[in-house]
């Protein structure tokens, strides 16, 4: 389980009161899904993740991610993908562009290139680079959103509520992609939703807040 | 790097008010300026004084008013019109041209021998300008219009600015669908979330008026001129004791001014009581002859400055031009390339100076606001009142006493003093200007580039500040038509040595020589406006092919 996110007995309080609880761990591939109403707690526990979590919250317990302790660490150092249900690419850069922005340094220009360019040949996109995102339909943008963040190459990938502003049919299409590709590339899942039907599809274990 | 600037913001803001009232108070008493004697009793014996300080207050409090009922009946009249919409892109562009060039324009407009005195004139076959004193007049009626016309569309900014927390539509239709008039409505249930929102604005329209000094010089009376512009000439006396005399009278006007915005705070209770009276009456408004007050306001507000530029441009490119004739004979260029050679090399050094004031603003302002963003470090729930401070306090309260403690440390007037004087009117409307979009960008961006490995840093130069491109530029545009209109820092600061736009444009109102006028005070027009023109231009240019980027 070294190589997966793992929650040692994570607390959250504010105010004195406790929000929430949680020991759990995801192991590479899997996904863990939190399910509760709204104010449950469950975009908290995603900021302490990511690691902009305000002062006001006080926290005990460790969070895990491939052996190491996140405590402490810049959200930009801890490498962990975050997909929202709006895809938010950057307005004013090319999908190219939008793509390259989290690419890992230290590669040469044309390796960076052909990364990008199989990226897109890969969930169907082939020849959308020079375009502006504004210009794709909302499956074209989420997949977008996706490769982005698997380019990064994360260490582990949040869902916040991803498919909830999708169509129905779009919607099945991108949990299978989606988590399809989590696996493929052995990262960790942690997802945050009000869809039973999300939960169903991830297959994995599912907390209830 | 960020962690300071927060606080050195506070120090840009209140330092020199601070300083500046220190430097006032003292040589008033009778320190600091040798040679003095007792100069507040000869401020005070000055023969002019009741009525000076009588036409300032007058001046100032009947133009906010006016400026204030105008903008409240146009916008509650005719919001949502098209002849709104119309009135709004005119006045938009309007509130760039600095106070100087606007009034400029509009002393062409109202003098005997101006362009409307010039209608009935050719009507009724008069050959000679009647003698009349409009322009200048002792009452400073005259002034007072110039300033309501110059603040109204300010203040309409202000208020459609403040507007989407006011609820208006719904509660516009809620008081409608309860019998209400439209003007009575809105005065009724949305007029004060509005005013309680732009209410540091009016009081910085209220101060204005009582204490400007450039337009006063070009529109106000002569005998006796306002207050301001005597501490303004009591300043720049070649005898030196003088300064102590004028720094007396800049603290007379400042205790005026807190008497006035003491009674005008209450008005506003007086106000709310009146209004409360009216909401159990249940009357109502005669609501046609409301409407139409509001667009002869705001309109011929709009059409005033307007015209004035116009009056500008024609008499710069007049040959001869006699009374009654609408137009000249003929046109030339010989004005231009008389003044033309010398306005720009002064327009260059002047937004030279903008570019300066506006550059150590517009930092200042992105690292307070990236600090608030990374650390929550924010100036505090009084940061709205420091920001309004150095426009809240009379300039001529405290700019004497920036020239006069330096000068006693032996700094002397400079243009370094000068840029710094700038800074301190620059950054307020900067930071106004750009703190809505910033703090309004999506920071889930944010969260979703640090997931990607950036930094704090590349996501601020890689993504916020180029997305906030088209609000950056018109901070900036803002920022230097501020500086470009700013006369008493740089007469006062510069010790009349660094002459700029504003500077010469008001000293040459009192020659007379209106071919001059026109190129200079279209240059100050124009050094303002064409910022703002390039604010709009780039940003459709640079992002031409990203629709996501035209809405923000």
């Amino acid at each position: 389980m070294s190589d997966g996110l793992c929650f040692d007995a994570v607390t959250i309080e504010k105010d004195g009161t406790r929000l929430l609880s949680v020991s759990a761990s995801v192991a590479p591939g899997d996904v863990l899904t939190l399910m509760g109403p709204s104010g449950s707690g469950k975009s908290t526990l995603l900021s302490l993740v990511m690691g902009d979590l305000p002062p006001a919250f006080r926290t005990s317990g460790r969070v895990i991610l491939k052996g190491r302790d996140l405590a402490g660490l810049p959200p930009e150092a801890r490498h962990i993908g975050i997909l929202y249900q709006d895809p938010l690419l950057f307005p004013h850069l090319s999908v190219a562009a939008n793509l390259a922005f989290g690419l890992p340094r230290g590669e040469s220009r044309a390796m960076r290139r052909d990364l990008v360019k199989t990226a897109l040949e890969d969930v169907d996109l082939a020849g959308f680079g020079p375009r502006d995102p504004a210009t794709l339909s909302g499956g074209q943008a989420a997949r977008v959103a996706l490769m982005r963040t698997l380019l990064s190459r994360p260490a582990a990938l949040l869902l916040d509520e991803p498919f909830s502003k999708l169509d129905t049919g779009l919607r099945d299409q991108m949990r299978r992609l989606v988590f399809d590709r989590a696996r493929a590339a052995r990262v960790p899942v942690l997802m945050v939703t009000h869809d039973e039907a999300d939960a169903e599809a991830a297959g994995g274990e599912v907390i209830r807040l | 790097m960020l962690r300071p600037l927060p606080l050195l913001t506070t120090m840009v803001l209140l330092g020199p008010v601070a300083f500046g009232l220190i430097g006032t108070v003292l040589p008033a008493f009778g320190f600091l300026v040798p040679g003095a004697d007792a100069p507040l009793a000869h401020a005070l014996d000055w023969p002019g004084l009741p009525r000076a300080l009588a036409v300032s207050v007058l001046s100032g409090v009947l133009s906010t008013l006016g400026a204030l009922i105008g903008a409240t009946l146009i916008l509650a009249g005719w919001h949502g019109t098209a002849a709104f919409g119309w009135m709004e892109r005119v006045l938009s562009p309007l509130l760039a041209v600095p106070h100087a060039a606007a009034a400029l324009g509009l002393a062409f407009l109202i003098a005997p021998s101006g362009w409307i005195l010039r209608i009935p004139a050719n009507l009724l076959g008069w050959d000679q300008a009647p003698d009349l004193l409009i322009l200048n007049d002792a009452w400073g009626l005259s002034l007072t219009a110039g300033l309501i016309a110059k603040e109204l569309p300010f203040l309409l900014l202000m208020m459609l600015a403040a507007l989407p927390q006011a609820e208006v539509g719904p509660r516009l239709r809620v008081a409608r669908s309860l019998g209400q008039g439209r003007i009575a409505g809105w005065l009724k249930a949305v007029f004060p979330s509005v005013y309680a929102q732009v209410r540091l604005p009016v009081l910085v329209v209220l101060v204005f008026g009582m204490t400007n000094v450039d337009v006063a010089v070009i529109l106000g009376p002569s005998t006796p001129v306002t207050l301001s512009v005597q501490v303004t000439r009591w300043m720049t006396d070649p005898d030196l004791a003088f300064r102590a005399v004028a720094a007396a009278g800049g603290l007379i006007l400042f205790a005026a001014t807190v008497a006035v915005l003491a009674l005008w705070w209450a008005g506003e209770r007086l106000a709310a009581r009146l209004g409360r009276a009216w909401i159990w009456s249940g009357r109502g408004l005669p609501e046609s002859p409301a409407r139409l007050a509001g667009l002869l306001l705001a309109g011929g507000s709009a059409a005033m400055v307007l015209a004035g530029l116009g009056a500008l441009a024609v008499w710069s490119v007049a040959a001869l031009w006699t009374f009654p004739d609408m137009l000249p004979d003929a046109l030339t260029m010989r004005s231009w390339s008389r003044f033309g050679p010398e306005m720009g090399a002064v327009a260059l050094r002047t937004l030279t100076l903008a570019a300066g004031a506006t550059l150590v603003s517009v930092i200042l302002v992105i690292g307070c606001l990236e600090a608030e963003h990374r650390f929550g470090l924010t100036l505090g729930q009084r940061a709205l009142w420091l920001l309004y401070l150095p426009l809240l306090v009379p300039q001529v309260a405290f700019l004497p006493g920036l020239q006069l403690l330096p000068l006693s440390l032996g700094f002397g007037p400079s243009v370094w003093l000068v840029l710094a004087g700038h800074v301190v009117f620059v950054l307020p409307y900067v930071f106004l200007s750009l703190a809505g979009p910033f703090r309004a960008w999506d920071v889930r961006l944010a969260r979703v580039a640090s997931g990607l490995g950036a930094t704090p840093n590349r996501t601020l130069w890689r993504l916020r500040l180029p997305m906030l491109l088209g609000p950056l530029l018109t901070a900036v545009a803002v920022g230097v038509a501020v500086s470009v209109g700013q006369y008493l820092v740089t007469l006062l600061l510069g010790g009349g040595r660094v002459p700029t736009l504003a500077t010469e444009a008001v000293a040459l109102s009192s020659g007379g020589d209106r071919r001059a006028i026109g190129v200079w005070g279209l240059g100050q027009a124009g050094a303002a406006l064409v910022p703002f023109m390039l604010a709009l231009i780039v940003p459709a240019v640079v992002f031409r092919n990203r629709r996501g980027m035209l809405h923000v």
